[in-house]
Parts: C-alpha cells; structure tokens; sequence
C-alpha cells in the first residue's frame, strides 16, 4: 500500500475516533438526562391547569402548554423516559432473542435449523409494519404490546446474522479443536462463539435504535402504544394534534425531542459501524 | 423459465406461512371477540355464546377451521365486519384503488427526486454538494414521517394556507400532501443507496479505463455507468415498496385519505378482527407478489444472468 493511501485512512481513523467521543458523549447525556428526568421538569408533568391551557410559549411555558394546560417542556423531558428508555428494552429484546434463535440454528444445523429459519421466512415475508400494526391491534393497545408488536416483526433480521456468523465460526480451526478437546456445547457457545459474532451483531443493533424509536413513536401516534396520560412522544403528538392550528409548538416540540434523540443515535450507529469496519482497522495493525 | 417455476414453487410455503399466521393470530384474539361482541348486551348465557361459536365456526378444530377460512380466503370470501356488517373483502377491495394510487405517486415522486440526487452525489462525492445532500438525506431519515406529516400540514396548510388541511375525497389537490410526506421518508432512504450504487460503479476498473482512453466524463457517466446501475437501483426501489405499504396506514390517518390503511387504523381501534385480519393477508400477499415480481423482472432484464453467463 502506498504512503499516501496510510496517511488517509490515519486521518479517516482520527476523525472516526473524534466523531465516536463526541456522539458516544452525546447519547450518554442523553440517557443520563432521561434517568434523571423527573428532577429537570420544571413543573410538574402531569399537573393540570384548565385557566392556563393552550397557551403559546412563553418565558413561564418555554414550549407552551397543551390541552389541560400541562407544561409542554416538563412532558417532552419526562416523556424522554417512556421514550427512549422503551426503544433500549425493545432493541435489546430483538438483539437477545435473534442471537439466540440465529446462534441455535447455526449451531445445531439439520431440523432445528430449517424449522427455525422457515418460522423468520414467515414474519419476514409481512410487510414492514403491517404486521407490527395488527400484533398491536389484537393484542390491544399499551406500550407493553408495542414492544411485542415490534419485536415479533424485527428478530428475523438478527436470527440470520447470528446464523451466518455462527456457521462461519464453525469453519474455524480453534473451533474444531475446542470440540475435539471435549469442551461441552455450553462452553463452545458461550465462551468461544458468541463473543466472536457479537462485534456485528452490536453494530446492527445500534444501528436499529433509531429507526426502532421511531416505529415505537408511530404505533404509540396510532395510539397503540403508550396511552395517556403518561408523556410519551408518539402520543403527545397525537394528542396535540388537533393544536397544531393554534399553537403549533406545542404539536410539534415532541416531533423535535424524537427527532434530535434519533438523530443522535442514528450518528452513533454510523460511527461505530464505520469504527468497526475492518477496512479503517488495517492500519493499525 | 426453470427459475420461474422455481420461485412459483417456493411462493407455496410462503402463502401458507403468512396466511396461517394472519389467522393463527386472529384466531387467538378472536376468542374474546365473541365475548366482547355481547359485552355491552348484558349478561348473556354460555347457550347463546356457543351458538354463536358454532355460527361462526368457532367450535371446530383448529386446522379444520384454518382450512375452511383458507377456502373462504381463495374465493374472497372473508367473512362480515363485526362493525359495519358488511363484507370485508368487498370493503378492502373498494378502499384498495386509493392506497395504489397514493403508492404509485409517492414512488413516482421518490424517483424525480431521489436518483437525480443520488447521481449528482456520486459524481461530487465528498465535495460540498454530497456533503450537503447526504446531510439532509440524514436529517430526512431522522424524522418519522407522522412528524414530517404534522411539519408539512402546519407549512403548507396553515402558514401558506396553499392546500387544505384535511382532504375532502381522492382529488388530486389532497394528495399533495400525503405523497409528499412519503416521498421525503422514502427518498432520504434510498437517495443513500443510489449514491452507494453509483459510487460502486464508478470506482469500477472500466471506468479507469475509459478514463485513460479519453472517453469523456459525461459519455462515461451516461453511457456505461447509469446504464449499469439502474438495474440494481430500479430493483431496490421495488423492494423498498412494502415499507411503504406499511407506512401509508399512519399518513392516511393523519390526511383522513380513504384508503386501506386508514381502513386497518380504524378497524384496530374497534377491534374489527375480520377486517384487520383482511388487512393483514391481503397486504402480505400484495407484498410477497411484488417482490415476486421484481426478482423475475431483475432476472429477465439482466443480460449477464438472462443469457446463463458466469459473472
């Protein structure tokens, strides 16, 4: 490889580095402020105040106040909780189970392996969200049954990577030797293969996290996910909805919230995809 | 024409797969339909229950009664809405022309749009427009597209007071804003995956070639390289569609446009299961049948595969 190409991916693998500090550092704020949410809302959340209600922003109300006349601001800080702390359960849900599912499959192989993979077809063949849409329908509404909702339409995609990355581990000759040596199944899975398909499998949750909040915003809108009055984004939105004529901040400043936490997230995931990439790791070795 | 029948074949496991999962579903949530369904009457006695069990065929074994729904399904006949009485497949069918209709322009928008855009970024790549084109491409992505919706309404609607709010009926002007929303979600999306496409083929040995024999950049870019990415453009574009049948059921409910998916919205929030369960099946198979669709057409109009060459 020529000098020249080495100084460019130093400088790419400087940049990636700086850019990982500054949104790891960001999404870290972010779930630090959402933990301690309840203490930075300046008033109560779910407090209303028929006198004061659809008042445009002002010094009192930064973001104004909806229909009962709650502070919009302390409901888009409190609302961050149900927010995003739902999207981390429902991505670390789809992330465990799919592993799982994957891992079995490519381990096992024969029967297992067929039936399992038939079963992802299946929930891979609905489209997009029409399926999350109707496992909410029956299962009725409650951020509870969104999850489900989401989760049941988003493992496949983990099961395959898992999959794939377990059979190409099984190939491997430390592998064999493992299995040879008479280390049990438990052992080979745990301590050999999982943390050695982790790496992708990691990068392709982060990267989910944003488009996860969002579909968990869209149901919730529909209302089939967190039912008022607790804050949560989607359905602040929808509840405000009919605002949006009068005092249009008041719709749209949960639209905001969603819109910067995913956007952070969203550069994470890219980030670290881009950190992970073995082509701006060469260099190092 | 061996492939064709290949993949007809495989279609079978999947129908059967999506079907009997759109009724194992219903079927579970359906057990307390019938309960629901007298909830409000009063208290009513197990006899009348079970009759009505056994009017809806609810008293048979599971199999047994997936199959007569199956038949039932293969001859459109899907059962009544428990809200309106009617028959659910009739009313699937009737609110169908206006999703089509809102799908097709939105797709139609996402390609005036995205590769156009996804070219130029190509070409200019890591310059300043790819660089500005990538950051809305970014932030376009970032938004759902309720918000964009509720964005585009309080702009177009209330500040410039251009279009209606809420659309009246399927004319043109209420479309507006409904394909507009789509198409912004959709082309951020897939401008990325026509900058990536075209970007591949441009670091291509022949394109170097070319380069060093003098053919000009525009005849290269024309002639060779768009011609060479479209098919693979084209083909992702196609199968992003059933993220956008998916994606019509909250903008239609937000535009109150007459379609399927305000159809599903509506039939979930009064647990309309026979209604939602159309829904369901009938969207899946649409699905299925366009991917289906796609990849045959992906096959037919690839010289390298249609002519049997080895890549």
């Amino acid at each position: 490889m020529s000098t020249p190409t080495i100084r460019k991916q130093k400088i790419k693998r400087t940049t990636v580095k700086t850019r990982l500090i500054i949104f790891g550092t960001l999404a870290v704020l972010l779930l630090i402020g959402s933990i301690f949410s309840s203490y930075l809302t300046p008033y109560d959340p779910y407090l209303q105040d028929l006198s004061n209600a659809k008042a445009a922003p002002s010094m009192e109300h930064l973001l104004g106040t909806d229909r009962y006349g709650r502070d919009m601001l302390s409901r888009v800080i409190i609302g961050s909780r149900t927010s995003i702390y739902s999207t981390l359960l429902l991505v670390a849900i789809i992330t465990a189970f799919g592993t799982a599912i994957g891992v079995i499959c490519g381990w096992f192989g024969k029967w297992i392996d067929v039936i399992l993979m038939r079963i992802s077809d299946m929930f891979l063949a609905f489209p997009g969200l029409v399926f999350a849409l109707a496992v909410a329908g029956v299962l009725g509404g409650g951020l509870q049954n969104a999850i489900i909702a989401l989760a049941a339409i988003s493992w496949p995609k983990y099961a395959r990577i898992a999959r794939s990355q377990t059979l190409a581990q099984k190939e491997t000759v430390y592998l064999r030797a493992a299995k040879l040596s008479g280390s049990s199944t438990i052992k080979i899975i745990f301590k050999h293969i999982l943390p050695n398909i982790m790496g992708p499998i990691l990068v392709t949750s982060m990267l989910d996290i944003g488009t996860m909040m969002m579909e968990l915003a869209g149901l919730s809108f529909l209302g089939l996910g967190a039912k008022p009055p607790t804050a949560e984004w989607g359905s602040m939105m929808s509840d405000t909805r009919s605002l949006i004529t009068i005092v249009p901040w008041v719709t749209l400043a949960p639209g905001i919230a969603i819109f910067i936490s995913v956007m952070i997230f969203n550069l994470l995931g890219d980030t670290i995809r881009d950190y992970a990439d073995p082509k701006n790791r060469e260099v190092r070795s | 024409m061996k492939y064709v029948i290949d993949r007809l074949i495989q279609l079978i496991p999947v129908l059967l797969g999506i079907t009997f999962l759109s009724f194992a579903m219903m079927q579970i949530a359906g057990s307390d339909a019938i309960t629901e369904m007298y909830a409000d009457k009063g208290a009513v006695s197990v006899e009348i229950i079970n009759a009505k069990r056994a009017e809806l065929g609810l008293d048979k074994p599971f199999i047994e009664q997936y199959f007569i729904w199956l038949g039932g399904l293969v001859r459109g006949d899907m059962g009544v809405s428990y809200v309106s009485g009617k028959d659910v497949f009739d009313t699937f069918i009737s609110k169908l022309p206006a999703t089509i209709l809102l799908t097709v322009l939105s797709v139609l928008l996402t390609i005036l749009i995205s590769i156009p855009l996804g070219i130029i970024a190509a070409v200019r790549h890591d310059r300043f427009t790819d660089y500005f084109l990538r950051f809305f491409s970014f932030v376009g992505n970032s938004m759902p597209n309720f918000f964009i919706a509720l964005l585009l309404m309080q702009l177009l609607a209330i500040k410039l007071g251009i279009l209606p709010v809420i659309s009246s009926g399927t004319s043109i002007q209420s479309a507006i804003m409904p394909t507009l929303t789509l198409a912004i979600a959709m082309s951020s999306k897939y401008m990325r995956q026509v900058r990536a496409t075209v970007l591949e083929e441009l670091n291509k040995d022949y394109v170097v070639g070319a380069k060093a024999r003098g053919v000009r950049n525009s005849i290269i870019l024309w002639k060779s390289v768009i011609k060479a990415s479209m098919l693979t453009i084209i083909t992702l574009l196609a199968l992003s569609i059933g993220s956008l049948l998916g994606g019509t059921a909250i903008i239609e409910s937000i535009f109150m446009w007459d379609g399927v998916g305000k159809l599903a919205v509506d039939a979930i929030t009064m647990r309309d299961y026979p209604m939602i369960q159309a829904y369901v099946v009938w969207m899946a198979i649409i699905y299925v049948m366009v991917n289906l669709v796609t990849d045959l057409l992906y096959h037919l109009l690839d010289p390298r595969i249609r002519l049997g060459v080895a890549e």
